[in-house]
């Protein structure tokens, strides 16, 4: 049996601009055809034609970038919101973690805020009694209880309005990424709570931008995007497609950034200061290139990377060095190396050149990366110093941890029984 | 008109909810003052006070029923602007209050007709705790009471339900047309002294009129405030035919506010 059906939902915003309003204000006034003159000027589809089924007692999570529409369908879903086009029935009381503590009036004390809010989310004045020591001990504002809202912190404010709204015991319960902001021992205990209704075969319908818990606790996933349904069904298959959707689409802003090292020549102030030396021996172009020859700006772990430096020294130099950097987002030094410390020996070099540096396997962990480059004396006088001024991605499905990926693999004796991974699912580089 | 009835009984549905609220807000409003709810009675005395300076002192009642006395003026004025006071805070602060609660329209299912009511209750709570003190003024200082006096619950009658109509229609064209907010404190006061307030209707000026007459009369305010002075002041029996046109009139735009904010109602999440 279904709990919620989403049929052929479309949801449009209507925009309203000053101009317009004023427009329509004084229309209103001399025809008097006020709701004729409530037309907005622009429209916005915020969901087209989504349609879903949520089984009874299943945990569905839905995920999507930002503006995909995953609020908006939990209000549809909600009645917060009507749909514009289409249908949704859902089975049983509905309650929508959408923001927590959104009824709560900061001058009244805890007590009174949790019977208010109770009642406005549809429990009785007897219900809230006998649940009220519960949702106090959750929210751990016993010391508080009786303190104005408006003395709460943030995170006692989003405890206490999480202890009311779970409380309300739904039969559909809707989260829309109010786990986002608890701190690390409140967000295990929600966990434990959205656990236990799971157990009791409650449904649930989650949206969250934290893949990791939702591959681990849905049952099915939905991807919205674009304020449609891209794709629907198991969760690590869902995850995966989405996450290689926003590779892609990374892929896409670094080819529009990549173009900006052309810029470099005007030599705009904040580049300059990144960018430093006499330029005797100057570097004209960097460009990342796959070991293919194709120039990108994603790479998986297990790929390898050439780094290409268009050179140009206009007299002849016999002291340089060519060396290269690689920094992750923190600034750490990843990876650094030049020409001088592996032993080559300058011996001349005159007009333009090619200096390529060729990594076999970049071994790094998922992040973005800056690229430095350098053309220096041995002692350390630069000819010209390019500071942080190229970047990178790594990315992949895997999600361990550190800055390098080193070569490894796992044996195991004939009593441990487990499984390897999956073909096709974990392991995978993503492009 | 089906819906019409069936959202009155959504209204009886969640009375609980606006007891609750109605409540909270009288918390809220005076909590951290030090003479709490008796604020309640010292904002009109003061208002008052300021006419009766004005208006009592230094330009003199002239108008026969007060017999030159200010005091006597004193108490005319409190007749109608404890009344008043309730209907202009509640029109006010309903053309604000979908907006300032708008996190309840926007992120819980809420019956947003709640809020005006909320509004327009806990003002009457505040004029009902002015009362007892202008009962007790009138018993001191008054001509005394007839039994006319008991009369008073139709007139409160007719001004909530003429308040509430008001305060729907200003509540929900307030979200599409903030302007509304400003225009309506300005009408306010000019409406506040196209009303019987400072001045009764027998007065000479009003009288000799036939203008000012009408004027006055179309204004279902009059009615109201001629109700309250009527029965507490004068001691006199309330003019039924013009209360009941003015409880009709009260009816009409309790319809038509409830109806704009129907329409207007599904636009609110967006807008607040």
């Amino acid at each position: 049996m279904n709990a919620i059906e989403v049929d052929r939902v479309s949801r449009i915003y209507q925009k309203y601009s000053a101009r317009h309003r004023f427009q329509t204000f004084k229309s209103a006034l001399v025809k008097g055809d006020l709701f004729r003159a409530l037309k907005p000027d622009e429209l916005v589809t915020a969901l087209e034609d989504v349609s879903l089924n949520v089984e009874k007692g299943q945990t569905f999570g839905v995920i999507g970038e930002n503006g995909s529409g995953k609020s908006t369908l939990l209000k549809v879903i909600a009645g917060i919101a009507k749909p514009t086009r289409g249908r949704v029935r859902t089975e049983g009381k509905v309650s929508a973690l959408i923001e927590l503590g959104a009824g709560f009036h900061p001058e009244i004390s805890g007590r009174e805020n949790i019977y208010i809010n109770g009642i406005m989310l549809g429990l009785s004045k007897r219900e809230i009694n006998a649940k009220f020591d519960e949702i106090v001990a959750f929210a751990e504002l016993e010391d508080f209880i009786d303190a104005p809202v408006k003395t709460y912190s943030s995170g006692m404010y989003m405890r206490l309005g999480f202890a009311i709204a779970i409380n309300v015991n739904p039969d559909i319960l809707l989260i829309d990424e109010v786990l986002a902001v608890g701190d690390a021992s409140f967000v295990p205990k929600c966990l434990d709570r959205i656990d236990d209704f799971r157990r009791r075969e409650k449904t649930i319908l989650f949206v969250s931008h934290d893949l990791n818990t939702v591959a681990k606790i849905c049952d099915d996933v939905a991807w919205l995007k674009g304020g449609r349904v891209q794709a629907v069904g198991d969760p690590k298959r869902i995850v995966d497609a989405y996450l290689q959707d926003v590779a892609e689409k990374q892929e896409k802003d670094f080819e529009k950034r990549r173009q900006e090292p052309a810029r470099i020549q005007v030599e705009d102030k904040d580049r300059r200061e990144n960018r430093w030396g006499k330029r005797e021996i100057e570097i004209n172009r960097v460009s990342m290139k796959s070991l293919e020859g194709k120039e990108k700006s994603v790479f998986s772990p297990d790929e390898g990377m050439v780094i290409e430096m268009d050179i140009a020294a206009p007299s002849r130099q016999q002291d340089f060095v060519f060396g290269i950097g690689l920094f992750n987002s923190q600034g750490i030094s990843c990876y650094g190396t030049n020409t001088n410390l592996e032993d080559y020996e300058p011996i001349s070099i005159e007009g333009e050149g090619k200096v390529v540096c060729r990594i076999e396997r970049l071994g790094l962990v998922n992040g973005t990366y800056y690229l430095d480059v350098a053309a220096h004396k041995r002692d350390g006088y630069p000819y010209d110093y390019h500071r942080n001024l190229y970047s990178f991605l790594v990315s992949s499905s895997l999600r361990d941890e550190g800055i390098a990926r080193l070569p490894h693999g796992w044996e195991f004796s004939e009593n441990i029984k487990i499984s390897p991974p999956k073909k096709g699912q974990a392991g995978r580089p993503l492009l | 008109m089906a819906r019409f009835f069936h959202n009155l009984k959504e209204l009886y549905k969640f009375r609980i909810l606006i007891q609750n609220l109605v409540v909270r807000e009288l918390k809220a409003r005076y909590r951290g003052t030090v003479l709490g709810f008796l604020w309640s009675f010292f904002n009109p005395l003061l208002l008052m006070i300021v006419y009766t300076v004005v208006f009592g002192f230094i330009i003199r009642p002239r108008d026969p029923a007060f017999d030159q006395s200010p005091w006597l003026y004193a108490l005319f004025l409190f007749c109608g602007i404890l009344p008043w006071v309730w209907f202009s805070s509640s029109s006010l602060e309903s053309a604000n209050v979908l907006i300032t609660h708008g996190n309840l329209i926007k992120k819980i299912l809420f019956p947003a007709e709640i809020l005006p009511v909320v509004t327009v209750t806990s003002n009457f709570v505040h004029f009902s705790f002015g009362l007892p003190i202008l009962l007790l003024f009138i018993l001191i200082f008054g001509k005394g009471y007839t039994a006319y006096v008991f009369l008073l619950p139709l007139v409160i009658l007719v001004q909530y339900v003429f308040t509430l109509g008001f305060s729907l229609l200003i509540a929900s064209l307030t979200v599409h047309f903030r302007d509304i907010k400003d225009i309506l404190s300005n009408l306010l006061t000019f409406w506040f002294f196209a009303t019987p307030i400072v001045y009764p209707m027998s007065f000479e000026t009003i009288q000799g009129s036939s203008l000012l007459r009408t004027l006055l009369n179309v204004n279902p305010m009059t009615h109201i405030m001629q109700g309250y002075q009527n029965c507490l002041f004068f001691g006199s029996m309330l003019r039924w035919k013009r209360l009941g046109v003015t409880f009709l009139v009260a009816l009409i735009l309790f319809f038509i506010g409830a109806m704009v904010f129907n329409r207007l109602r599904d636009s609110f999440p967006e807008e607040v």
